[in-house]
C-alpha cells in the first residue's frame, strides 16, 4: 500500500501483539467480575432477611483449610509458570500438579460443607433467603473453580504427553491469570459470606 | 446485505455459503452481524406495524390482547439484542481493524463463535413461536415486557415455558456479546499498525472502545440477573419470590444497570458514525477531537450511575431520587458537548449535501430533541406524571430511531461503496431520506401527545371520546411512510449491487485508512502494513505539500 511510503524516523509502535491474549483474558476477567458483583450485591442486600432459619450464624463454619489450600494454589501456579520461563519442564509439571490438587482440595471441602448443611442442618436452595444466596453465591463460585481446574487438567495431560515448553509460556501466563482471578474472588466471597454477613 | 466478494461470482452458490460459513475474516463476519440485525430489523418492525394497526383506532381488536403483548415484547427485546447490537457490533467489526490499519481483529476464531452465539440467542428467542406452549399449554412467544420485570416472570405467574425462551435467548446472545466487546477491546489496544497512537485513532474507533468496554460490565448484571430467576424457576429460590422475604423491586435494579447503559452502548456507535461522516461531509477535520474522547469517556463513567431514572414511579427514597435526578441531569452534559463539537464541524465547511450527509444532520437535530425530553423525564416529579406513558416511548424511539437508526442509514449510503465496490443510487436515497425523515417525524413528534394526555404504555386498545383518536391515527400513518421510505433503502441496496457506478478506492475524498485499500478490501485488507503520522493518514498521502503531521 502506498500508505507505507509516508518517511517516519521512527515508527512509533502501539501495544505489542504478544499482550493480546493478556488483554483479552483481562477483559473477560472484567465481564466475570461483574457477574460476581450482581451476587455479592444480592447476598449482602439479602442479609438478615431470612423469614425462617436456619441463619448463617448457626450453621457457617469458616473454611480455614480450604482456603488456605486455595490460596496456596496462587503460589504453586506462580512457581510454576517460573519453571517454565526457565525451561524446566518436568518442574513445571511438578508444581502445575500441585495447583491441581489444591484446587481439587477446595472443591471437595466445598462439596463436604454442602453435603452437611444440606443433610444435616438441612438448609437447601429453597430453604430460606440465605440458603438461596448462599448456594448461589459459593456454587458460582465452586463452577469457575470447576472450569479453572478443567483447564489446568487439560495443560496437565498436554504437559504429560510432551506438548508443552517454554514456548507456551505465554499462553500459559494467560491462563494462570484466570486462576489468580478465581482465588482472588475467594477472598471476597469468603470474607462477606463467612465475616461480614454471618 | 450478504455482498460476495468480486470475482467469486462464478462459483456454486453452496461453495460460497460455506466460504460464509465457516469464515473468520472480520469483514464478512461484521457483514453478517449486520444482514442478520436487518433481517430482525424487518421483523421486530412488523411486530411495531402490528402493534401499531391495532392502537390505530379505539376499541380496536383487529389482534388478541395476547399477541398484543408478545408483540410488544418481541418487539423490544428483537430490536434491542437482535436489531441493534448486531448492527454496532457489524459495523464496529467492518470498520475497526480497517481504521487501525490491522489485518483482522485480534482473536478471529473467537470472532466467529460471538457472532454465531448471537445468531443462535436470536434463533432461540423466535423458536418459541413454534415450542413456547410448554407443559401447561401456556403462551407462545414471551409476554412479560421486554425488561420482564420479576415476580411477574416467576413460575406462579409465567407458566410454561415462554419466559425461558426469553432467558436463556438472551443469556446465549450475552455471552456473543461479551465475546465481541472483549475482541474490539484487545484488537484496538493490541493490532494498530505503526504511528496509529490512542490520539491519533479515528472517532469511530475510540467510540466503539468505550462501548466494547461498557458492553464488558454491562451485560453481566442481566446475565445474574437472568440466572437468578432460572434459580426461582426451576431449583425453587428466592431471589424474587416475595412471599420468602424476596424483593419486588431488586430486579428493576438488576436489568436497569444493565439496561441504562445499554442505551449508551447502542447511541455512541450511532455517534461514531456521525464522527466520521460529518467531517468529510464538511471538508474539514473533526472540531475538537480531545474533548469529543473525553466527553465519550465520561458517557461511559456517567451512564454507570444513572439507572434508577428507569424506576423514579416505584416509590424510592428522596436520597435515591435527588441522586438520580442529578446524575441523569450531568449526562447531558457531555452529550451536549458531542452536538457542539458536530455542530463546529460543520460550520464554515463546504458542506456536501449527500445522502449520508443529510441522515447525519437530522441524526444532530434529533438528538437535541431526544436529550431535551430526555431531561425533561429525568425530573422526578414531572416523571411521576408521565413515567410509564407514551411520552416515554416517543423520547426513547427518538433516541433509537432519530438517532441510531439515522445514523445506520448514513453508514450505509457511506460504507456501501467501500463494501461492494459500488456506489449507492443517490435519486432513490433522497427519496428513502426525505419519505424516512416524514414518517418518522409523523410517528415520533406526534407520539408525545397522547402521553401527555394520559395514554398509558402497553396498553391493548382504550375508549373513544378520550381525545387520543386522531393521535393514534396520525402515529399510525407515520409508520405506513417509514415502510415505503424503508424498500426505496432495500431497493437501493439491491439496486446498486448490481448497476451501482464504480465506486473506486475512496469516492468520498476522505481520510482514514479503509479507504486507502481497494474497494471491497482484500482478504487481510492491507498488502503492507501502512505506518501513519496523524490523525489523516490518507489526507497526508494525498496532499504531501500540506501533511496533518505538522501541526498536530
Amino acid at each position: 500500500m502506498a500508505a507505507s511510503s509516508i518517511a517516519l524516523k521512527q515508527p512509533e509502535m502501539p501495544l505489542a501483539h504478544e499482550l493480546k491474549g493478556r488483554v483479552g483474558m483481562f477483559c473477560l476477567i472484567a465481564a466475570e467480575s461483574s457477574i460476581f458483583l450482581i451476587f455479592v450485591v444480592a447476598y449482602l442486600f439479602y442479609a438478615g432477611k431470612s423469614l425462617n432459619g436456619p441463619y448463617p450464624n448457626e450453621v457457617l463454619h469458616v473454611p480455614v483449610f480450604n482456603s488456605i489450600c486455595l490460596f496456596a494454589s496462587s503460589f504453586t501456579i506462580v512457581m510454576a509458570e517460573r519453571a517454565l520461563k526457565r525451561n524446566a519442564v518436568k518442574v513445571f509439571g511438578i508444581w502445575w500438579l500441585f495447583t491441581i490438587v489444591l484446587g481439587a482440595i477446595f472443591l471437595v471441602g466445598t462439596a463436604w460443607e454442602w453435603y452437611g448443611l444440606i443433610y444435616r442442618d438441612h438448609l437447601t436452595i429453597t430453604t430460606n433467603l440465605f440458603g438461596t444466596t448462599f448456594y448461589s453465591l459459593v456454587g458460582l463460585h465452586a463452577s469457575h473453580v470447576i472450569i479453572g481446574l478443567t483447564g489446568l487438567t487439560t495443560i496437565m495431560i498436554l504437559t504429560a504427553l510432551g506438548y508443552v515448553s517454554q514456548e507456551h509460556e505465554n499462553r500459559i501466563g494467560v491462563f494462570a491469570l484466570y486462576w489468580h482471578f478465581v482465588d482472588a474472588v475467594w477472598v471476597i466471597v469468603l470474607s462477606v459470606v463467612y465475616f461480614i454477613a454471618r | 446485505m450478504f455482498v460476495p466478494e468480486a470475482g467469486v461470482a462464478a462459483r456454486p452458490f453452496f461453495e460460497r455459503l460455506h466460504d460464509w460459513i465457516i469464515t473468520v475474516d472480520h469483514k464478512k463476519i461484521g457483514l453478517m452481524y449486520v444482514g442478520y440485525g436487518v433481517l430482525f430489523l424487518v421483523i421486530g418492525g412488523i411486530e411495531a406495524a402490528i402493534m401499531r394497526a391495532q392502537l390505530a383506532f379505539a376499541n380496536n381488536h383487529l389482534v388478541s390482547p395476547q399477541t398484543f403483548n408478545r408483540m410488544f415484547t418481541m418487539h423490544g427485546t428483537t430490536m434491542i439484542f437482535f436489531a441493534a447490537m448486531p448492527i454496532v457490533f457489524g459495523i464496529a467489526n467492518y470498520l475497526v481493524p480497517l481504521m487501525i490499519g490491522a489485518r483482522d481483529m485480534a482473536f478471529p476464531r473467537l470472532n466467529a463463535f460471538s457472532f454465531w452465539m448471537s445468531a443462535l440467542g436470536g434463533l432461540i428467542l423466535y423458536y418459541s413461536f413454534i415450542g413456547g406452549n410448554g407443559l401447561y399449554g401456556a403462551g407462545t412467544a414471551p409476554d412479560v415486557g421486554w425488561f420482564a420485570y420479576a415476580p411477574l416472570t416467576a413460575q406462579a405467574f409465567s407458566p410454561g415455558h415462554s419466559t425461558d425462551y426469553w432467558i436463556i435467548g438472551l443469556l446465549v446472545s450475552g455471552i456473543g456479546s461479551i465475546g465481541t466487546a472483549l475482541n474490539i477491546v484487545t484488537t484496538v489496544f493490541c493490532m494498530r499498525c505503526p504511528g496509529m497512537l490512542l490520539r491519533r485513532m479515528p472517532l469511530l474507533v475510540w467510540l466503539n472502545l468505550i462501548t466494547a468496554s461498557l458492553v464488558l460490565i454491562i451485560i453481566s448484571p442481566l446475565t445474574s440477573a437472568q440466572i437468578m430467576l432460572l434459580l426461582d424457576r426451576y431449583l425453587g429460590a428466592h431471589f424474587f419470590d416475595t412471599q420468602a422475604g424476596g424483593s419486588a423491586v431488586i430486579w428493576m435494579h438488576f436489568f436497569w444497570i444493565f439496561g441504562h447503559p445499554e442505551v449508551y452502548v447502542l447511541v455512541l456507535p450511532a455517534f461514531a458514525i456521525l464522527s466520521e461522516v460529518i467531517p468529510v461531509f464538511s471538508r474539514k477535520p473533526i472540531f475538537g477531537y480531545n474533548i469529543m474522547v473525553l466527553a465519550t469517556i465520561a458517557i461511559g463513567f456517567i451512564s454507570l450511575g444513572v439507572w434508577a431514572h428507569h424506576m423514579f414511579t416505584i416509590g424510592m427514597t428522596s436520597y435515591a431520587n435527588a441522586f438520580f435526578v442529578a446524575s441523569t441531569a450531568a449526562i447531558a452534559v457531555p452529550t451536549g458537548i458531542k452536538i457542539f463539537n458536530w455542530l463546529g464541524t460543520m460550520w464554515g465547511g463546504k458542506l456536501i449535501f449527500s445522502t449520508a450527509m443529510l441522515f447525519c444532520i437530522a441524526a444532530v437535530a434529533q438528538m437535541l430533541i431526544a436529550g431535551l425530553t430526555g431531561i425533561m423525564l429525568a425530573a422526578a416529579p414531572f416523571d411521576w406524571q408521565l413515567g410509564n406513558s407514551y411520552f416515554v416511548i416517543a423520547h426513547f424511539h427518538y433516541v433509537i430511531l432519530g438517532v441510531i437508526v439515522f445514523a445506520v442509514f448514513a453508514a450505509t449510503y457511506y460504507w456501501y461503496p467501500k463494501i461492494s465496490g459500488r456506489m449507492m443510487n443517490e435519486t432513490l436515497g433522497k427519496w428513502h431520506f426525505w419519505l424516512f425523515l416524514i414518517g418518522f417525524h409523523v410517528t415520533f413528534d406526534f407520539m408525545h401527545i397522547p402521553g401527555i394526555l394520559g395514554m398509558p404504555r402497553r396498553i391493548y386498545t382504550y375508549e373513544a371520546s378520550r381525545g387520543w383518536e386522531i393521535w393514534n391515527l396520525i402515529v399510525s400513518v407515520g409508520v405506513i411512510i417509514q415502510i415505503v421510505a424503508i424498500l426505496f433503502w432495500v431497493v437501493n441496496l439491491v439496486w446498486s449491487h448490481y448497476n451501482g457506478r464504480e465506486a473506486g478506492n475512496d469516492p468520498w475524498d476522505a481520510w482514514t485508512l479503509e479507504w486507502s485499500t481497494s474497494s471491497p478490501p482484500p482478504d487481510y485488507n492491507f498488502a503492507i502494513v501502512p505506518t501513519v503520522r496523524s490523525r489523516r493518514p490518507l489526507w497526508d498521502l494525498k496532499h504531501p505539500e500540506d501533511p496533518d503531521w505538522k501541526y498536530e
